[in-house]
């Protein structure tokens, strides 16, 4: 699960992670008013979007007076961002950070996240902050240092210290740049995090050290114990879509072509999608309705697919194991009696009470077309939608 | 022969007395798997009476620990299906227990429980199969996890997976050609897990009734690539390959933990580049892993000794 930059920041000075001081908006007026009680001099206004390279679509901005504050927030509430992380269609901005502005002397990169080789997790650092990591990584690797870390014993200092070090932080300002790293790893390890990036750490004209940006991301598996991190859930940021499929505990990802999918297994539901396109339809979703599910859970990922405008057509795709073919059927014939099958059906089932799943779809007097294999039936959609 | 598990393979299931873990130690009495006992605290002393779906009624006693079962019993093998918050701690009760095998089929274990695991694990002889798996089977011998046991047939693939449903789809194209497994297992989808495939690739290349591999991967980490390199310097054994998340968008979790694309790394490109640059053919659709498989033992010579069975059409 994402947060919010302000969110984050928040989360992390519970730690003891130096951040600049700041405020969330949701109005021009809330936002003033936060620039008002900070009181300094020059305040940042920073788009809170779930996407990274705001900077560069123009959502911050540094004002040097109320006034400015007024104009940017006006701007900038309401405004669409398109960024190299939002996809074409970018994302609405319905929140503001209004933030101290810093004398900033140099920036940094520090990232933690699970490194799967290892099995542990690793925090990096470099030298080149303020860039995106990944053209660090690939231009010049040598420039991210790593240290990795044993869960028994957490991170230890001389490892913060050997990073510190590495990167070059000012010789006066590396006790402190220590600290800074304890305290991120104990917010990563106590909050379940599965990413945590400080892009750009900085040191300042004052001599401190602290994060100017915050991405924080969380293991979803682990929220049920982290009540606190479920009540940031921002519901604007995510589709409609996914948050219905959610609440029945289907994984569910919006695409944007024309073929609803409905397969059990997240590989299965991956293939699906790659044979579609293989043979040159386009997947409107991923869906995975999981091997525990029961007939009702089936009908309403069927309406969630069939509540996408876009889609044209239906492709079922099961391989029945523990999920068993009748099942499945049945959640298909009641979805389509409860809101109508206006659209092509091609449904592909295999394993588990093959036979009868394919009873009941045939006895269903549905307009349902059958289909020997995931090739066949991947062919068969994809004609049908065209 | 097979790898990990065979006919004599006593198993423990963890939480057996839950809906799923009976369920699945039905299924694995079913296959003819010898499940010998349960342990789940609290519940030490009961016994449990399974009805087979010939009328058969089998008893299985329970035990409060794991280390108690396996005394009593004699078990090498322990399953888990023990819901996400504790499956670490059973894994870890498995783990000291000295067990050969334990796989766990627990799905949403947090990550930072399993890099617990993990390091506990050092040092310890036991090995992990999962989490977020469907188990491990040797067909005609031994079947432990939620698989569906009658698509299988006995032979001479071998087949891993990080997918669940995907192997059963390439089992299925196997036996419907009339090519059996020697045994199919199934890693899961999780970041952090106890077996990768070189481990089992390893396994396979060592056990003289395999003949070939499948294994079928998936967009994120770079476990494949790995798996590429070491099968391009030490495999004996062809080994086709398929991954899934071609045409997946970068940044999302495409429904398991381990599958998602992050900071331009783990693409379904770059696996199947690596894997057929150090000879693993790579099947185009996930409807070709068998013929792709055929295709190559053919060209082999290999064909006819992987054919197992006569298949009616």
């Amino acid at each position: 699960m994402n947060i919010h930059e302000y969110q984050g920041k928040s989360v992390l000075k519970q730690y003891g992670v130096a951040v600049p001081e700041g405020k969330v908006a949701f109005t021009v007026d809330e936002a003033v008013q936060a620039a008002e009680e900070l009181g300094t001099p020059i305040v940042v206004v920073k788009a809170q979007i779930h996407a990274g390279g705001r900077g560069k679509a123009g959502g911050v901005k540094i004002a040097k007076s109320l006034d400015d504050v007024r104009t940017y927030a006006t701007e900038l509430l309401g405004k669409v961002l398109v960024t190299h992380q939002t996809g074409p269609d970018g994302k609405e901005v319905k929140r503001l950070l209004i933030e101290q502005g810093c004398d900033i002397k140099k920036e940094y990169y520090i990232g933690v996240v699970v490194d799967r080789g290892t099995g542990r997790v690793v925090m990096m650092a470099s030298e080149e902050g303020g860039t995106e990591i990944e053209e660090v990584a690939a231009a010049t690797p040598e420039k991210i240092v790593k240290e990795v870390i044993d869960p028994a014993v957490g991170l230890q200092v001389f490892q913060a210290r050997k990073l510190a070090y590495a990167i070059n932080i000012p010789a006066e300002l590396v006790n402190k740049a220590v600290k800074f790293m304890v305290a991120l790893y104990q917010a990563f390890v106590e909050k379940d995090c599965s990413i945590a990036e400080i892009n750009p750490l900085v040191i300042t004209g004052e001599g401190e050290v602290m994060a100017l940006d915050a991405k924080l991301n969380f293991d979803s598996n682990a929220l049920y114990r982290h009540k606190d991190i479920q009540a940031l859930r921002d519901l604007d940021e995510e589709d409609e879509k996914e948050i219905e499929a959610s609440k029945f505990d289907l994984s569910y990802i919006a695409l944007d072509g024309n073929i609803g999918c409905m397969v059990n297994g997240a590989g299965l539901a991956m293939s699906t999608m790659d044979i579609i396109k293989y043979y040159g339809g386009e997947p409107a979703n991923f869906l995975d309705v999981g091997g525990g599910a029961t007939t009702e859970k089936v009908t309403e990922a069927f309406k969630i697919i069939l509540s996408d405008e876009n889609v044209k057509g239906i492709f079922v795709n099961i391989f029945g194991g523990i999920m068993r073919c009748d099942v499945i059927a049945n959640g298909v014939v009641e979805a389509a009696k409860q809101i109508g099958l206006d659209r092509p059906l091609v449904v592909r089932l295999e394993g588990t009470n093959v036979e009868i799943g394919k009873r009941i779809l045939n006895e269903s007097g549905l307009n349902i077309v059958a289909a020997d294999s995931m090739a066949d039936g991947a062919q068969k959609i994809v004609a049908l939608v065209q | 022969m097979s790898i990990l598990i065979d006919k004599h393979t006593k198993i423990i299931t963890q939480n057996m007395t839950g809906a799923t873990g009976m369920f699945h130690t039905k299924g694995g009495l079913e296959y003819g798997s010898q499940m010998v006992a349960g342990a789940v605290p609290g519940k030490g002393g009961t016994t449990v009476d399974i009805t087979l779906d010939n009328g058969e009624v089998v008893t299985l006693p329970v035990y409060n620990t794991v280390v108690e079962a396996k005394n009593a019993t004699d078990a090498t093998a322990s399953v888990i299906y023990v819901p996400p918050a504790f499956a670490a701690d059973a894994i870890m009760e498995a783990v000291d227990a000295d067990l050969d095998l334990v796989i766990c089929i627990t799905e949403g274990i947090p990550v930072l429980d399993m890099v617990k695991v993990k390091r506990y694990m050092e040092g310890k002889r036991t090995r992990l199969i999962g989490p977020n798996c469907p188990g491990v089977i040797t067909p005609g011998q031994c079947k432990i996890g939620i698989m569906p046991g009658y698509i299988h047939a006995p032979g001479h693939v071998g087949v891993v997976s990080r997918s669940g449903t995907l192997t059963y789809e390439a089992v299925h194209q196997l036996t419907t050609r009339g090519i059996g497994q020697s045994t199919a297992v199934g890693i899961g989808g999780d970041p952090v897990k106890g077996s990768e495939f070189i481990d089992i690739l390893h396994l396979f290349n060592e056990d003289p009734d395999t003949h070939a591999v499948i294994m079928i991967g998936e967009i994120g980490g770079t476990a494949e690539e790995e798996a590429a390199e070491w099968i391009r310097d030490n495999m004996k054994k062809p080994v086709v390959g398929f991954i899934g998340g071609a045409t997946a968008p970068a940044g999302k979790r495409m429904g398991h933990a381990g599958a998602i694309i992050s900071g331009g790394k783990g693409t379904a490109g770059e696996k199947i580049a690596t894997l057929e640059a150090c000879g693993v053919r790579v099947a185009p659709t996930p409807s070709e892993m068998g013929s792709t498989l055929v295709a190559v033992l053919e060209e082999r010579g290999m064909l006819e000794s992987c054919t197992t069975h006569v298949v009616n059409s």
